[in-house]
Order: structure tokens, then sequence, then C-alpha cells
């Protein structure tokens, strides 16, 4: 396959995914349910925000124009974000009122769930990016997802299996959560051109082994499948709910007050 | 042709670069060299400039600005011109790490990576298997138990010895 490199808009959703979860888990650091789950939460985030470094730093050579890491993950607006929209959501169900409500560890859990099962499969294809570079991002991430996949998988058995609270709890969590997995499935326009070239991994291909490793999650933690009800959510063509810019404003914040600012 | 023939010969200024080099220690874990670990993985000279390959460990450790500060400082202080270059692939494996570090390693208290085993079917989820007992690195017993997989580093588990009671941290197989 002929050397390639990633459209700009893909490197952009990759990137914007990692930089977005990483920053929502990190929310738990100092706040976690438990001392080891406060550590495990603050190790996910700092793979993730490491995996976004590297997408940044790679899509700001193919931007060019001065372009670096900061001005890609700080100096863009959240509807110029491209990330998923299941991963920018609170670490509550629905019915909280504010973005500040108490966390929920089991919507924590499932959506870290439902998106390193997903991410498993898609650095595993993109190990055959024709972007050598996008390629060795790839094979790095593919071990640490598996971390990842295995501490949520983990945690999603031990509380759906548990007791009638942790049950009802990350039933709720995922009954609320699941309707946003149906994004990973569309392919935008930049995706599209990335498949075309080899660079990027088509989403629709990994759907069905997904969807039995959920499965067989579900059933070991006896949980049931929800759902989905026709919403498609549209966070990686930047239409986002209203808690991205929450997230973003805050951790643009320092950045944008400081632009120059070197330590 | 004989491969041998093909090899570029070793100046002198990349021998005595690996001499400096191999004694940089790691910054998190300084009984061991980044050598031993593996994250130094090439030293070439090009327009007699030395050009040194290093590779991250785990995605977002942040010791690696400082690794690169540390091969900058070392050729510095020898006035050898350096060019340092991160290298993402092949990915860095914990089976790069020397027996001998792993035995540095355990002797400050840190057990050692098990050999990876590369899952035989890649994309599924791999239930925990019966794991190899992880050795106390303080008393020797393999009455061991995980508390987390992750621990005080992006690199590390959390274990306990259930004999002489101590917690451990475990360098996890990447």
């Amino acid at each position: 396959m002929a050397q390639t490199t990633a459209p700009l808009a893909y490197l952009l959703h990759l990137a914007d995914n990692a930089l977005v979860l990483g920053q929502r888990n990190a929310e738990w650091c100092a706040h976690g349910p438990v001392l080891e789950e406060d550590i495990a939460m603050a190790n996910i985030s700092l793979d993730l925000i490491g995996q976004a470094r590297m997408l940044y730093q790679h899509a700001a050579t193919v931007q060019g124009n001065g372009a670096t890491e900061d001005s890609l993950a700080y100096f863009r607006d959240a509807k110029d974000f491209r990330n998923f929209t299941l991963l920018e959501l609170p670490h509550h169900g629905p019915l909280a009122g504010t973005a500040n409500a108490d966390r929920d560890y089991a919507t924590t859990i499932a959506r870290n769930f439902l998106n390193s099962a997903f991410t498993l499969r898609l650095w595993h294809a993109l190990q055959a990016s024709s972007d050598a570079q996008l390629a060795a991002i790839a094979a790095k991430s593919l071990k640490e997802v598996r971390y990842h996949l295995r501490h949520s998988r983990d945690w999603l058995v031990r509380l759906g299996d548990g007791t009638d609270e942790s049950h009802k709890r990350t039933q709720a969590a995922l009954d609320h959560l699941w309707p946003y997995t149906e994004e990973f499935w569309t392919v935008t326009a930049g995706e599209a051109a990335a498949i075309t070239d080899g660079s990027g991994a088509d989403p629709r291909l990994l759907r069905e082994g997904w969807g039995e490793d959920v499965n067989q999650a579900l059933a070991e933690a006896t949980l049931r499948r929800p759902t989905a009800k026709g919403f498609l959510p549209r966070g990686k063509q930047g239409q986002h709910s209203e808690h991205l810019s929450d997230l973003v404003t805050e951790m643009q914040s320092l950045a944008r007050q400081h632009p120059e600012a070197v330590w | 042709m004989n491969a041998l023939l093909a090899l570029p010969i070793a100046s002198d200024a990349v021998a005595r670069a690996w001499a400096l080099l191999e004694q940089v220690p790691d910054p998190e874990i300084p009984v061991v060299s980044i050598r031993e670990l593996g994250i130094l993985r090439e030293i070439s000279e090009h327009d007699g400039a030395i050009e040194v390959v290093i590779t991250p460990t785990y995605s977002g450790c942040p010791a690696m600005g400082q690794i690169e500060d540390d091969v900058r400082a070392a050729m510095a202080a020898h006035a050898m011109p350096v060019n340092v270059v991160t290298r993402l692939a092949p990915a860095w494996t914990t089976d790069w790490i020397t027996d001998a570090a792993k035995d540095k390693l355990r002797a400050y208290g840190i057990a050692p990576p098990h050999t990876t085993q590369q899952p035989e079917q890649v994309l599924r989820y791999q239930p925990p298997r019966p794991l190899a007992a992880i050795a106390c690195p303080h008393c020797g017993s393999a009455n061991t138990t995980e508390t987390s997989y992750f621990s005080s580093t992006a690199c590390k588990a959390l274990y306990k010895c259930l004999d002489c009671l101590e917690p451990f941290d475990y360098f996890k197989p990447y």
C-alpha cells in the first residue's frame, strides 16, 4: 500500500476522543470512590492524554502553518471538536440538574467499558494504517486500552452482579449511555476519506465483534442490553451536547489566560 | 555477500556515546539505566553529530521529557553535539528489559514483569488468566494478590504479599 498521511479531520477526531475522555476521567482525581480507583482513573487519563498528545503532534505536522499540539488542544473552541458525544457527557445520568451534580461511578464504568471495547478494535485495525505514524500510535495505544478494558469490564461485572443498588444504577447508566454508541457506526466525510486512502479503519466492520464482546460482558454482569431508540448523536460532526463547552472551558482556561506561558 | 559486511561500523564517537548514555539512569527507577529498560534504541553518527533514538514507554509517561533532557546533559558534559529523536515504532515492550535489570528491579522492591503473552485472538477481551505467581520482591513468597491494576506510575500494578503482608509494585507486562 502506498504511504499516505491520514486526513487532518480524521486525526483530530481520534485525538479529540482521547483528550475529552482523558479530561472527563481525570475529574475523579482526588475524588475517587476508593483510593485504588482514584489512582486507576488518573492512570487511565494519563494514557489517554498521552495518546492525544501523539495524535495532536502528528495532526500539527499535517496541518502546518505553525500549528502545535497545544494550539490544537487549547485554542480550538468546543464546536471545532470532533469527539464522540458519548465521551463528553458528565459522570451522571440524564436527570441530574447541573453539570456539577453528584458523580455516579456506574456511569463512568459503563462509558469506559463501551468505549474501550470499541477502541480496542479500532486501534487493532489502525495498526495496518497506510499512515505509518498513525499505525505506530495505534500499536502503542492498543497495549494501553487492553488494561483500560480489563479495568472497566471487571468493574461492570462487579457492579452489575453486585447489590440491588449497584445493579440498578449500572443498568440505568447503561440505558442512558447506550444510544450514544450509535455514533460509533456512522461515517463522516473525514472518515470516508481516510477509509478510501487506507489510513483509516471502517468502524462498520468492527460492529459485530464489538456487539459480541459487549453481550458476553453484559451476560456476566447480569445486565440487560438496551435498545437504541433512533437518536443519532453528531459529536464527531461538531454538533455537541452542552456539556462539552463546560469541559473545554475548564480545560483551556489556564492556557488562554497565559497564552505564551512556559515552565 | 556476508550480511555482516553490510552493517555500519561503529565509529569511535558512537562507541563513546554508548559508553556515556548507558550510564544514564531512568528518572523514576534510578537503579536501572535507560538502556537496560529498552528506552535507548540506537546511536548513530551523521555529519559529525550524534543521533540518539529513544522510544517512549507508556504514551503518557511524564518521564520522557526528563529522559531526553538527561541524554542531552550527559552528551553536553562531554562536549558532544547530539540530536535526540523519539521513535514510536516498534512499540516499546517490557520484553526488552534485560535480565540484569530485572534483578535490580527486584532488589529495589519492584516485582519485574513477566514475559508478555501475545493474546491468541487479539481482538477478543482476554479474561484475566490464572496468573503465574508474582513473587514478592521483599520475602520471595509466591503467595501474593493483586490489589489494583494501576499503581504509583502508569507502568505498574499494585500487589500485596499475603505472607509478609507488605504491599509492592509489579511492573506490568506491556
